[in-house]
Order: C-alpha cells, then structure tokens, then sequence
C-alpha cells in the first residue's frame, strides 16, 4: 500500500520499501554524486529536504527498507517544527502531534510544581508536539519524495569509506552484491553506533549511565491531560521515576525506571509490564483501565560526543555525531538543528559562493550546541538517578523542601527541555555596535511573532521561509541591505513595524536592522546601518575573508 | 564578592547550642537530611554562585 499523509501507525510501520537496482552498480567507474547522506532518519531525512530544497542533488542511503517503530524520539520542540516548516513539513507534524506547553512534577502522591515551557502567547507553534517518531519519519519521506532532486537508496548499506583529497570513495553493500561511489561530500547521519564514525577509526566519548528504563507505548482511553507528568517515587513505582506522555491515536508513552539491576529482556514481556501498567492507572485514575500494549523497549544512554564533527570531507550529524539522554528531547531535536545549520553552509560551498571556511565552522557550532544540551542532559540525569549515596541525600532533600519552599523547586531537574543554543561566540556574528536589550543577540535563532495586516500578516518565521539570507527592516525602505548585498548574496527584506510584537521582540525602533543567516540565527543588528555595514557582515557570515 | 570568613556570627554560642539542639533525638540518617536540606536553604539565602563557590571550596579545603 502507499504511503500517504493519512496512513495510519500500523500502516506506517509496516511499510517496506522496496530496493531497486540502479546504473551505479552497472557504472565501470564509480558515479560520483556532490552529496551522499547516509541514514534516513528524521536528521538524514531533514537535511536531504534541505539540500534539495536549495537545488543541490542529494544522494541518501539507508541499510534498511522501513521507517521506525514504536514512539522513542516523540518529543518534537518549537525549533525542530520551525524548521520543517520552512522544510514544508511542520504543517503535517502539528497536525497529527499533540501539542503541549506545561509539565508537572510529582514526588510520591504530590503535585510539586508546574512549569510552562511557552508562558507567552503570539507564537504559531508550540512548545512541543509529541508524535510517533514513526509519523515524523512517514512525513519527511513523503516529503522527500516530492522533491525531483532527492535519491533515497533503501538497503544500500556503506561498508567501506575512504577519504580522499577531493571527497570520498564508498563501497556499497546491497541485496546485489556491492558498488562503489564517490561522493563530493559525506554526511554521516547513521545515528549512535554510527558504523561511518568506526569506519573513519573515530569514536563517541563521554559517560555511559548505569540504569536501565523501560518504555511502553500503551493504547487507552485516559483522561490525562496533554501534559509532561514526571512522578520522583511515585507510590506505584517505589524508589524509581515515571514519565508520562500523551501521543496520537489514544496512545500513551510511559517511562519506567527499572535501576542498573533489571534484566532488559525480562523487562520487555508483556506479562511483566502489565503489572506495572496496572498500578500506575490504579494510582493515577483509581479504577483499572482497559490498554492494549502497542510496544516496548528497554534502554539505557550515554552522554557522548565525537571530538570534532567536521572530518575532511565527511560531516557527522545527529546521535552519530552527539548522545544525550532522553530527559530534556534533545536527541532528535538537536539533529534537526544539525541539519539546519549545515545545509545552507554545503550549498553556498558547493555553489563557490563561500568558501570552505563557512562549511567548517558546522563543527565549531553545533559543538557548541552537543555541550550546551550534553550538561543538560548530564545534569537532569544526575538528579532523577542519582549515583552516591550523597547525591541520593541531596535530591531527596531538595524534593523534600520544594514540598513547601519554591526555592528548591527551581532545583528540581526532572529534565531541562530542549531550546536551541544561541551561537553566542560564533565567528559568523558581527558584535554588536549599537544598545540592543532582550534575547535576539548575535548567533540567537530568530524568534517568531504574529504579523499585524499592516506588515501582511500571518507569522514572522513563515516570512523567512526562503532559503536564504534575510534582513528584518523596521519602518525603514531597507536601501542600505539592498545596496550592501549587491555582488555578494541575495537578502530577502522583510519589511516590518517598529511599534508591532516583532519590533518589541527585537527590540527594533525606527530604522533597525536584523539580519538572519539562511538558518535564521541573528548574524548582525543595527540602530541603522550603512551599505558598507550590511556588506561587511555578510562577508563574515559567509566566512569570506 | 569574597566570601567572608571573618568572625560574623552575632551570637556565636547561641548559634551553635541552636544546631547542635535541632539534631536532637535523630537517627544519623535523619541528621545527615537535615544537614542537607540546611546547606540548600543558607545557599538559597547566599544566592551568589562565586560565593557559594568559594564556600564549597573552603569547606572542601579544611577536612581531615
């Protein structure tokens, strides 16, 4: 059966596509492609959309024939949907995501606080949706496949990889025996235990955490809210952590904290979850529930990166390239953002706009980025498994005064959820030379704003849908971007009030400036710049020195 | 700002009476919580990271 954006899940996961034999594998010399990405994941998937979107000709390879199962990324942040957004995406994935802006946090029977992860009004997505990873990979293949210049070669898996002066050299193994190709370009996007980051004698170095958690993907009719619950030593899963998420379908995500001592396949009968099961709905809705159980897992996590993600020719992305733990979504979520930071960067190299120099500094930002979400991530996990008997007593200290003082429930870490980093130290931003106040510094990704009629409406993101660079003019003509851009890149202005929610925002008065690079992050802002002004910065965004 | 070492307690004796008294009748369990949860309040009340900083380095410091 095709698939469609209205498959249902069982529809979804049963899916195979099929492998076809292509003229590569015939070629007497090995094809070259300028760029192959490998791993159809939602990363690979993403950046494939990128690229293709900006005219460049992807080639992606995926070892396998069929898209996830079960739910495991399911938490997709505001970033990670503005960007499929502009990707052509975001529509599909809010449509069919639960979307959700509030968590709270329980210790044993009670409610310690509440949080509020997007406490303003005047943004068009949300916090998060939480989507089967399985939907979210459906929608970008399907995506995928609208654009003439994607490839998808499914079961054809990267056995050998060897760089070389001027890319590289892969041996492809299929169900017809092997091939080689040459590639331009190597994106590595084949998650974890990435086998490319073992070809090329790299590895993924930080803390591996002993404990085991059990997920189960359950189908029922509840009347929990779109909420994040996160229950410390709840009274059905005693001395553990719970977490509690609702998805599409009436199905629900439950986390169970098993401890270093479980046996992970033991864990996964059914027979075994359902008591589990059976005690939290008692607990939670004091009646027992009639569920299905959809699916389970059993994992464990390391909070890991590679040293550098920029190898030559070949470029990590994704859990290849950065591991975190689940507490915090920012797994997939950083991938997506990978993605969105390297495919303009690859486009206007391979293009001779830029050069070389744009593309490595994927490395140094989204290094940045893997640190900032990897002590996130370290730092919840320390929290909800704690690993002293110390750490033990101060947790539970903690938990035991924001019972009654809000100070500590500000140290209360079940999980610091994913925003993307601001590139504050980036070589692309020019400093501020002009008094800006508020958050959209240098190297910040641009936050949306609702439009009035007068600056034509809609969202502010929606107008920066274009893959290229953009200015945010404030009551302004915009002659000086036009003028400073003439000979370098394209800029889309984006004319705007100073007196809307965009301009306070920005902090924009009459005559302000905000450029964006092709990813959306701030690069440079003025009071009221000059045409030398506007040149000079996107000289340095585009590392053209 | 520095920590302050120097003698700032306005009732020395008293003070201490007071924290050896709120340890009264607890298990070493219960008295070790609640030197944790003392150290999380005067750390709110202190607020600054430097000086926190410095305070967890000098009580690091200074044991046997």
């Amino acid at each position: 059966m095709a698939l469609t954006y209205d498959s249902d899940g069982a529809t979804i996961q049963r899916h195979s596509f099929d492998y076809q034999r292509c003229p590569d594998q015939d070629a007497v010399a090995p094809v070259r492609h300028p760029v192959v990405v490998v791993g159809a994941g939602p990363v690979g998937l993403s950046l494939a959309i990128d690229l293709a979107q900006r005219g460049q000709p992807v080639l992606l390879l995926d070892n396998d024939h069929r898209l996830s199962t079960g739910s495991r990324a399911i938490c997709f942040a505001k970033r990670a949907l503005e960007i499929w957004d502009r990707l052509g995406v975001g529509d599909a994935m809010c449509a069919k995501g639960v979307e959700w802006n509030v968590g709270k946090v329980f210790n044993g029977h009670d409610l310690l606080y509440r949080f509020d992860l997007l406490p303003e009004p005047g943004h068009e997505r949300p916090a998060f949706i939480n989507l089967q990873q399985y939907y979210a990979e459906a929608y970008l293949a399907l995506r995928a496949a609208e654009l003439p210049g994607i490839t998808i070669r499914w079961q054809n898996t990267v056995v050998g990889c060897t760089p070389q002066a001027d890319g590289v050299l892969l041996d492809v193994d299929t169900p017809d025996g092997r091939y080689q190709l040459q590639a331009d370009y190597l994106v590595a996007c084949d998650g974890s235990r990435s086998p490319l980051r073992g070809m090329l004698g790299q590895e993924s170095k930080g803390r591996v955490f002993q404990d085991r958690f059990l997920i189960a993907d359950v189908r029922m009719q509840a009347d929990f809210p779109a909420e994040r619950w996160f229950w410390f030593d709840p009274p059905f899963h005693p001395n553990q952590s719970v977490l509690l998420h609702r998805q599409p379908d009436n199905v629900w995500r439950i986390d169970f904290q098993l401890g270093w001592d479980a046996d992970p396949e033991a864990e996964k009968q059914p027979e075994r979850i359902k008591p589990r099961v059976d005690a939290m709905m008692r607990a939670a809705m004091g009646r027992d529930v009639p569920y299905e159980l959809e699916w389970a897992s059993v994992y464990t996590f390391a909070c890991l990166r590679m040293d550098r993600f920029v190898h030559g020719r070949v470029l990590f992305a994704g859990d290849a390239a950065h591991g975190v733990s689940p507490f915090g979504a920012r797994g997939a979520n950083s991938g997506v953002q990978d993605t969105d930071n390297l495919a303009w960067k690859l486009d206007l190299v391979l293009r001779g706009v830029a050069p070389r120099a744009l593309l490595d500094t994927y490395g140094p930002e989204r290094e940045f980025a893997a640190d900032e979400n990897l002590l996130n991530s370290t730092r919840a996990t320390d929290f909800i498994t704690p690993k002293s008997a110390i750490s033990r007593l101060f947790r539970d200290a903690t938990l035991d005064l924001a019972r009654t003082h809000p100070f500590a429930r500000r140290l209360v870490n079940s999980g610091r959820l994913s925003v993307p980093a601001t590139l504050h130290a980036s070589p692309l931003n020019t400093p501020d030379r002009d008094l800006f106040a508020g958050a959209m510094v240098p190297g910040a990704p641009a936050v949306d704003a609702p439009l009035a009629d007068a600056e034509g409406g809609g969202w502010l993101l929606r107008r920066l849908a274009g893959n290229g660079f953009a200015a945010l003019v404030f009551d302004c003509d915009g002659a000086a971007v036009a003028a400073g851009a003439e000979g370098i890149v394209p800029v889309n202005l984006v004319q705007l009030s100073a007196s809307g929610t965009a301009a306070a925002r920005y902090d924009a008065r009459p005559g302000t400036v905000v450029l964006l690079r092709p990813d959306q992050h701030v690069c440079a802002r003025w009071r009221a710049p000059t045409a030398a002004d506007v040149a000079a910065a996107l000289r340095r965004a585009l590392a053209l020195h | 700002m520095p920590l302050n070492t120097d003698p700032n307690l306005e009732a020395p004796d008293s003070f201490y009476e007071a924290l050896i008294e709120t340890h009264r009748d607890l298990t070493e369990a219960q008295s070790h919580a609640l030197n944790a949860r003392l150290v999380l309040l005067l750390a709110n009340h202190i607020g600054q990271l430097d000086v926190l900083q410095q305070a967890l380095a000098a009580a690091r410091a200074s044991g046997r």
